[in-house]
């Protein structure tokens, strides 16, 4: 009986070693540890068997059957593993497909952008952001800003006019005048806005923004304008940025700048080819702004004591700060909206 | 303003070369808008010919084959009708270079070698003259290079002059500002010897009837004997240089001299101004006159006129008449310079739409001394070049002009304004080299203000620019101010809108920047009545307006993107509208958000390739996003806000019971107006009336778990889900955390006709406990009653 025993154990393992899946495995079970099989017979007909063969016959069963059930669960784990691994290899996807689109995020307008770009500068240099009204009188366009009554910039060719006294403000320098009237110095203002003047070419639309500064208090100097100006033109255009200030003239401030920026796309006014660069037409610098100290004149329109209050102003395009940062190279494409536009900032 | 460098170089001792002096001047004030050649590019092979002798060609009726010594003997074939042996003349020898870049080579004209060529004026570009050779005057040796005899070229700077600075309209100004920048000598102004003498002058009437306003000065010389012929080569030269076609010498004089010292003149020929005697007045009401241009022109009493005895001469200060005009038979000259009023001849010139270099020069203020600056310099350039005599006197009316003006200049000042000390001394040569006079006293300068300056500088602060400009401005500190008190931050509102744009591109929308113009036909297309702001003078009928609504020029850009091909369009404009009503109160503009969706509520792939299109509740969950963003409370309503919205799908958007906007879709027949033919939602709110929202205050949400439950509830059709989810809230209390309509069920035959399913997510909780089954159970099962006592609803399932 015992050698009946060694010869199922043995006949069960090589049955085990050859079934090549699960399947195989559980016909091996059944046919050597099923109800049916000689292994567990022999083990039930054990009480039957002269008491000197029962404890041999039975360990030696009961071990051969523990055995084949632990070679059995070990085989089976391994063949599910393969199977599954198997079955994984078969659930194959084309990787190549399409991904499932997000839905995008919205980009707001470059100028929008560039406007808040510089007004977090100057957030961050302790200035205060301030709106004046787009429909202006004539006194703060002109008259309060120092404006001669003949001054060209009144005509009708250079603004619109809604009624005699009443214009769409060619520019954001009143609210220079609106602030100071609003409140005593210091003041440490930035007016960013939609200004208008009706001129419609490559390089000019009708409808365009500014941005204008304003500083006052008793102690503000032609250098803070710089040093402030530098700031500003560093943290956007980057750190290695120089600017100059070259003289020039507008009605409401005295002394009178225009302040270019060094060209940040060339070197020495040359491409990498050798040409001449495009922007700073060669000289390596581009000019980005007018500013200047208040002219007393302004001062004296909203009751400051000229000898004790001074301090600056400046005004700069938005669209320019843009364009110049972005490369874009047409004023209009700004204002088409066309989203392959809009989507690239 | 064109400044030949070759005119300039007799004012001032130049000492840097054009470049350098460009860079110069446009870093102290004077902007150069670029540097221009004017003539040949290269003297070499320019020289003076002799023509000894000159015979027709035997081939060529218009030809003549010359013999020419150019310092050697040469045959040159020349076609110039005045060619003629024993002339001095100019020649341009093979391998010269002519103006326009062509080189010049050895060439057979019909058989004849020519070796060069006998040049015209206008082939040097000294006149346009190009009827014959130009002769020059005999005394000059051949072989002699022409450069040295002529100013063959010059480099020539072209000046953008600032409006403050009318001084600078002449090239003896700008010399000056030359020398002030360069720290080059100056000479002494070429008007500063005068032939010519005050007094009485005989023979000519001259009246003032306008007054000393409009006419402060008016000079007037007499000269007789006056030859009328071309000008010598190098004043015709330096009028083309400078942009000035020459004329006669007489015309081209007073051009010269207007270049020279920035004065307009005129001359008249004296024995054509009727009477010899001229009145300036003030034009009639209505009255009529035909300016040199041919046209009639209707005046008013603010145009000056010049009458002579028969009746106007001419525009005072814009354009002169052609009656008295000097032709090739004057003899006798009147002289005029004067001066007129800057902002009334502004007004004439564009009232009329007549623009001369005189007139604008005039409108930018010119100061009475330049009036005999230009007589001295006239009469100089008369008798030399014109054979003239001046008579004795000047007539010279017009008010003394004003004293000149003292002002301080401190230097603690000019620490104070530019933020950097300046010695003295250097204070003192700038506004020297300038043209002040400067006196030191006990607080720092007495400045005394030349004539020419007198209009730009009236204060301490603009000798203090001087100084900045020209001494300080280059190598300025950067500094940033003091703070004091100053702080910076944008305000809440400012915040909100900065938020709001934020949200909307979270979505996935683009913002867009429209046109704040719009035409009448745009409200008309939207089925808006609302009256618009007019422009008094708009650029075109399509912009002849300011919008009331972004609804138009968010289609405008909706409709663009369409026609370009695309599918989808996701925008938002953050802008001001313009409200008629409010016009004059100080705040015309509200600042508005408008969205915009049309095409795909979400991205088509190809798992879900018919994707639902975006609809009313597409732009609702974007409003709903976008409020729940800022931290509105909100609420909706069916209405419609305006008649550009679809009737049946459109709601009124509410915040503290204030009409903040609306959501819906547009109607089709207003979408089709933009081209646009599928379903367009649109969402838009007044952030201006928008209410801040309000500090947002802890709630306990996490310490207690929540209860979920879904109820289904039968009900009629016309039973809103807003009003089953109100009636769900106020029977269950303060207990149930949250109720959402999560699925909504129609269908006749299993429903029964009229009615719908509406399936509500509740969860439960409390802020103090663990809510227990019977708590949950008793709050359901009041819901159940109220829901059938209101709604005649029954729970399904
Ligand atoms: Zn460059």
């Amino acid at each position: 009986m015992i050698e009946r025993i060694e010869e199922l154990l043995a006949a069960g393992r090589a049955a085990i070693e050859q079934a090549r899946d699960t399947a195989a495995l559980e016909e091996v079970r059944i046919e050597y540890l099923g109800r049916k099989a000689e292994l567990p017979n022999i083990l039930r007909g054990v009480a039957e068997l002269p008491p000197e063969q029962r404890g041999p016959t039975g360990r030696a069963a009961n071990e051969a059957r523990k055995a084949l059930e632990t070679e059995i669960d070990a085989r089976s784990s391994k063949l599910a593993a393969a199977e599954l691994e198997q079955r994984l290899i078969d659930d194959k996807i084309d990787v190549t497909l399409p991904g499932d689109p997000q839905p995008s995020i919205g980009r707001l307008h470059l100028l929008t952008q560039t406007r808040r770009e510089i007004e977090d500068v100057f957030l961050g240099l302790g200035f205060q952001v301030k709106e004046g009204p787009e429909l202006e009188t004539v006194y703060y366009n002109f008259d309060a800003l120092n404006h001669d009554p003949t001054h060209p910039a009144r005509l009708e060719t250079d603004t619109f006019y809604i009624g005699e006294d009443l214009v769409l403000r060619t520019h954001t320098s009143p609210m220079q005048v609106r602030a100071m009237l609003a409140q005593p110095p210091p003041i440490h203002i930035i007016v960013p806005g939609r200004v208008y003047r009706p001129d419609s070419d490559a390089t000019h639309t009708p409808q365009f923004h500014q941005i204008e500064g304003l500083a006052i208090d008793e102690d503000i100097t032609l250098a803070d304008l710089k040093g402030t100006l530098l700031a500003a033109v560093k943290a956007i255009f980057g750190d290695e940025r120089e600017i100059r200030l070259r003289p020039h003239f507008f009605p409401f401030t005295e002394p009178s700048v225009e302040v270019d920026v060094s060209c940040f796309n060339c070197t020495q006014g040359l491409l990498e080819d050798g040409s001449r660069c495009n922007l700073c037409k060669g000289t390596t610098w581009i000019e980005i702004l007018g500013a200047g100290m208040v002219d007393p004149n302004v001062l004296g329109h909203v009751d400051y004591d000229t000898e004790r209050y001074q301090g600056f102003a400046f005004g700069m395009g938005i669209e320019r700060i843009a364009m110049l940062k972005h490369g874009v190279p047409d004023l209009r494409l700004l204002y088409d909206n066309d989203i392959r536009f809009l989507e690239q900032f | 303003m064109r400044v030949p460098i070759e005119w300039l170089s007799e004012y001032v001792e130049l000492n840097l070369g054009v470049q350098e002096l460009a860079d110069k001047l446009a870093l102290t004030g004077t902007e150069v808008e670029r540097i221009e050649r004017h003539g040949l590019s290269e003297t070499d092979g320019f020289v003076v010919g002799k023509v000894l002798s000159r015979e027709k060609h035997p081939d060529a009726d218009r030809l003549s084959v010359c013999q020419v010594d150019v310092g050697e003997k040469v045959q040159i074939v020349c076609g110039a009708p005045n060619v003629d042996a024993g002339q001095t003349v100019g020649v341009a020898r093979p391998g010269a270079v002519m103006p326009d870049g062509t080189k010049l080579k050895r060439a057979k004209l019909r058989g004849q070698e020519s070796n060069g060529m006998i040049l015209s004026e206008r082939e040097l570009e000294i006149s346009q003259d190009h009827d014959g050779i130009m002769v020059l005057p005999d005394h000059l040796e051949p072989g002699t290079s022409l450069a040295e005899v002529l100013a063959l070229s010059t480099d020539v700077l072209v000046l953008e002059i600032t409006p403050n600075r009318p001084d600078c309209l002449g090239i003896y100004g700008v010399a000056r500002e030359v020398a002030a920048a360069t720290g080059a000598a100056l000479k002494p102004p070429p008007w500063s010897e005068d032939p010519g003498s005050s007094g009485p002058l005989q023979g000519v009437e001259i009246v003032n009837q306008a007054g000393a306003e409009l006419n402060p000065r008016f000079t007037a010389r007499v000269f007789d004997g006056v030859q009328i012929g071309p000008s010598p080569l190098w004043l015709k030269a330096r009028l083309m240089a400078a942009g000035q076609r020459p004329i006669s010498n007489v015309v081209d004089i007073t051009n010269y001299v207007m270049l020279v010292t920035g004065q307009p003149t005129h001359a008249f020929d004296l024995d054509r101004v009727a009477g010899a005697q001229l009145t300036v007045r003030r034009a009639g009401a209505g009255e009529q006159m035909v300016t040199l241009d041919g046209q009639e022109r209707t005046l008013d009493p603010d145009v000056v006129l010049i009458d002579d005895a028969e009746g106007p001469t001419s525009i005072a200060g814009v354009m002169g008449g052609a009656r008295s005009e000097v032709s090739a038979e004057t003899t006798r000259v009147l002289f005029e310079a004067a001066t007129w009023s800057g902002p009334n001849i502004h007004q004439t010139s564009w009232k009329l739409a007549l623009h001369s270099e005189a007139s604008t020069r005039f409108a930018k203020g010119l100061q009475p001394e330049q009036t005999l600056w230009a007589q001295a310099l006239a009469t100089q350039l008369l008798a030399q070049n014109a054979g003239a005599t001046v008579r004795p006197g000047t007539i010279d009316i017009g008010a003394e002009p004003p004293a000149p003006v003292t002002l301080p200049l401190r230097a603690a000042r000019i620490k104070k304004l530019i933020g950097t000390p300046v010695a003295e001394h250097r204070s003192v040569n700038i506004l020297t080299a300038l043209g002040f006079d400067v006196a030191r006293t006990g607080e720092g300068l007495a400045v005394t203000v030349p004539a020419f300056r007198r209009a730009d500088v009236t204060r301490e602060v603009d000798l203090i620019e001087e100084v900045a400009r020209l001494e300080v401005l280059q190598d300025l500190p950067a500094t940033l101010p003091a703070r004091h008190e100053a702080v910076g931050g944008l305000t809440e509102r400012q915040r909100l809108v900065r938020r709001a744009a934020d949200l909307l591109s979270a979505q996935g929308l683009h913002e867009v920047t429209g046109w704040s113009f719009a035409g009448p036909e745009q409200n008309q297309k939207l089925g808006l009545e609302h009256d618009a702001v007019q422009l008094r003078n708009p650029m075109s009928a399509d912009q002849s307006q300011l919008r009331t609504t972004l609804l138009g020029s968010v289609l405008d850009i909706a409709s663009h993107n369409v026609a370009r091909g695309a599918e989808t369009v996701r925008i938002f404009e953050l802008g001001a509208v313009y409200k008629p009503e409010a016009v004059g109160s100080g705040k015309a503009e509200d600042t508005h958000l408008l969205a915009l969706l049309t095409g795909a509520a979400r991205p088509a792939t190809w798992r879900d390739n018919q994707p639902p299109v975006a609809d009313f509740y597409t732009a609702k969950g974007v409003v709903t996003a976008l409020l729940d963003g800022l931290g509105v409370d909100y609420s909706l309503e069916a209405g419609r806000a305006n008649g550009a919205l679809h009737p049946g799908r459109s709601a009124i958007l509410t915040a503290k019971s204030q009409r903040v906007g609306f959501v819906g879709e547009l109607h089709p027949s207003v979408a089709a107006e933009w081209d646009i033919d599928q379903t367009v939602a649109v969402l838009a709110v007044n952030l201006d009336k928008l209410a801040l929202p309000e500090v947002r205050r802890y709630r306990d949400l996490t310490s207690f778990p929540e209860v979920r439950e879904d109820i289904a509830v039968l009900l009629d059709q016309s039973v809103t889900a807003a009003e089953l989810v109100t009636t769900i809230r106020s029977a269950a209390g303060a207990l149930l955390r949250d109720a959402t309509v999560f699925d909504v069920y129609r269908d006749a035959e299993r429903l029964g006709e009229g009615k719908q399913s509406l399936a509500v997510r509740l969860s439960f909780a409390a802020p103090d406990r663990t809510l227990t089954d019977e708590e949950v159970a008793s709050k359901r099962a009041k819901i159940i009653d109220a829901v059938g006592k209101w709604h005649g609803g029954e729970i399904r399932g």
